[in-house]
């Protein structure tokens, strides 16, 4: 439904409307005069593409879908999964980097979709919590922490699991952190509680289930 | 977040043209720079990516030094087997650093303009900010000002820099290569950024038609003895309150060279030259690491909440340099 509505003709005016005001660039003040002339005529699809920040064709390849979007540039990755294709098992939980629950895999690297646009990440491979398990069964650490209890209230879960996923590849390609005593040493990383912890922080967990979480991830890390 | 044009530029000559528009700013990481945004306290009216540009390589050079590619993401950079074995000091200052996440988005060239995390500047409900609003004021100064700075600073702002990355590198000796229409320039960390003095808007020497290519190292001296020390209000995934970039050359017992930046205490990355005078040609014991501690911090002018920072740059550096002698 956002998608649909945010096409619309109506949707592209009111944005132009809002960013004449705000906006005195150049720039802005050339697109004002052509979807001026847009608004007065019939659509103009071109004049509209054109405004300040109005949405534009973005195709994202996620969880191996390709989803064709119309997206302002200041849509975030995260509100993309979740508002516009609906993928909502990724969380919002601070919107500002600080929290963790958006955590999600592009091109295999744990990110914070919070802190990313989604037009800046057109053609990457995106994975979500959605895209993890297998047919058959949940990824290894999906069932660990299933196992493991880790988690009260669940919402920083999805963060915890991608960010797992990724760390525990990290952590089998001889990756330092800042638990690591010798960053000169070379060679597998040892995951230590210390080092899971440190790993780990940057998923924080308001219900404080970290003794789980640890749990969980030290015995997928046997697994995967 | 205001909306804003996006183009997604493939050569640095694309970038080069797009900043003659002062309204528009490069997207690398965006980890800085969308947070401030959703802040209201950047609005530019068009971001150009630069994320898809030549600049991620990591040279190791054969001389001993190394170029880095401004797009290199801080956690290749941390992992790279030559920064590990030629500057730890520069690993363990990144590793420090945000979470991993953030990391792997945040780039090294972004990371040299990280903007100061001081809550006056990052909140628009307060007024008085001379260096988001020049002549507003600064309402940290007689505000809750505990994360501050305690050298350095002016009437118009008492802000401190943010990165760890970035105190590391003052204290490898690093320099920064910009690029604009006029051609390259190379600007040494020294110079790099900037004290706030009367013109707190501007938190380094870059100029906004520049684009930052590269960082590069110069041998280090101190591979063999560094430490990047960081002190901060929780164990992980946080800002220093202090932190201390020590690098030692010794002969025997002998300290032959020194390096002490200080991050968290200033504008800048705080290289305390007298302490590492107060190092030099002498034995490194207990009397000596007091010596440059007191130094480290001399000129030092507390605000109502940062007094206690004095004492903690003091320790922070006898136990930075205590560690980096037996690393």
């Amino acid at each position: 439904m956002n998608t649909t509505s945010l096409t619309s003709k109506g949707a592209a005016r009111r944005r132009f409307l809002c960013g004449t005001g705000a906006l005195t660039t150049g720039i802005a003040a050339s697109a004002c005069i052509r979807v001026g002339d847009a608004a007065a005529a019939p659509a103009n699809a071109a004049a509209i593409a054109q405004a300040p920040g109005a949405p534009v064709p973005v195709r994202l390849r996620v969880n191996g879908h390709d989803y064709d979007l119309q997206l302002e540039p200041r849509v975030t990755l995260l509100d993309a999964l979740r508002e516009y294709i609906g993928l909502t098992g990724t969380k919002k939980g601070c919107d500002r980097g600080q929290c963790g629950a958006c955590t999600v895999l592009v091109n295999d690297r744990r990110i914070n979709a919070c802190l990313a646009l989604a037009i800046a990440h057109a053609g990457d491979r995106i994975r979500t919590v959605e895209g993890l398990a297998g047919a058959a069964a949940l990824h290894p650490v999906q069932a660990a922490f299933i196992a493991h209890d880790g988690f009260q209230c669940g919402y920083c879960t999805s963060g915890q699991i991608c960010s797992a996923v990724a760390m525990l590849v990290e952590a089998r390609g001889d990756t330092i952190s800042a638990a690591t005593a010798d960053v000169r040493r070379k060679g597998p990383v040892e995951l230590t509680d210390a080092e899971i912890r440190e790993r780990m922080s940057g998923n924080l967990c308001r219900c404080g289930a970290y003794v789980g979480i640890v749990a969980a991830v030290r015995d997928a890390a046997k697994r995967v | 977040m205001h909306a804003f044009d996006y183009i997604r530029a493939e050569r640095v000559d694309d970038v080069l043209a797009a900043l003659a528009d002062s309204n528009t700013k490069c997207l690398a990481g965006g980890t800085n720079l969308l947070d401030l945004m959703k802040a209201y306290v950047e609005q530019p009216a068009r971001l150009v990516d630069i994320t898809h540009l030549p600049l991620r390589e990591i040279q190791a050079l054969p001389e001993g030094g190394m170029r880095i590619g401004a797009l290199v993401p801080n956690s290749d950079l941390a992992n790279d087997a030559t920064v590990r074995a030629r500057y730890p000091l520069l690993a363990q200052a990144l590793v420090a650093g945000a979470s991993p996440q953030l990391r792997n988005m945040a780039t090294v060239g972004g990371n040299l303009l990280r903007r100061t995390r001081c809550h006056y500047f990052t909140d628009i409900g307060f007024s008085a900010c001379n260096k988001r609003d020049p002549g507003s004021g600064c309402a940290a100064r007689e505000g809750s000002n505990r994360i501050h700075a305690i050298l350095g600073a002016s009437d118009q702002c008492i802000a401190t820099h943010p990165s760890d990355m970035c105190v590391a590198l003052a204290a490898l000796d690093a320099v920064v290569e910009a690029r604009s229409a006029s051609g390259v320039r190379r600007i040494p960390m020294d110079g790099f950024h900037r004290l706030p003095g009367t013109t707190p808007q501007r938190d380094t020497e870059l100029r906004h038609d520049e684009l930052i290519t590269a960082v590069l190292l110069p041998a280090s001296p101190f591979a063999e003895r560094s430490r990047y020390l960081k002190v901060r209000d929780r164990a992980s995934y946080e800002f220093a309150l202090v932190s201390v970039a020590a690098g030692l050359d010794m002969q025997g017992d002998t300290v032959r060279d020194a390096r002490i930046v200080l991050g968290g205490v200033a504008h800048r990355p705080w290289r305390a030259k007298a302490a590492e005078r107060a190092l030099v040609d002498r034995v490194l014991d207990d009397k000596a690491l007091a010596a440059a501690a007191t130094a480290a911090t001399e000129g030092a002018q507390p605000y109502r909440d940062n007094a206690f920072k004095v004492t903690l740059a003091q320790r922070a550096v006898a136990r930075a340099l205590r560690e980096a002698s037996r690393a």
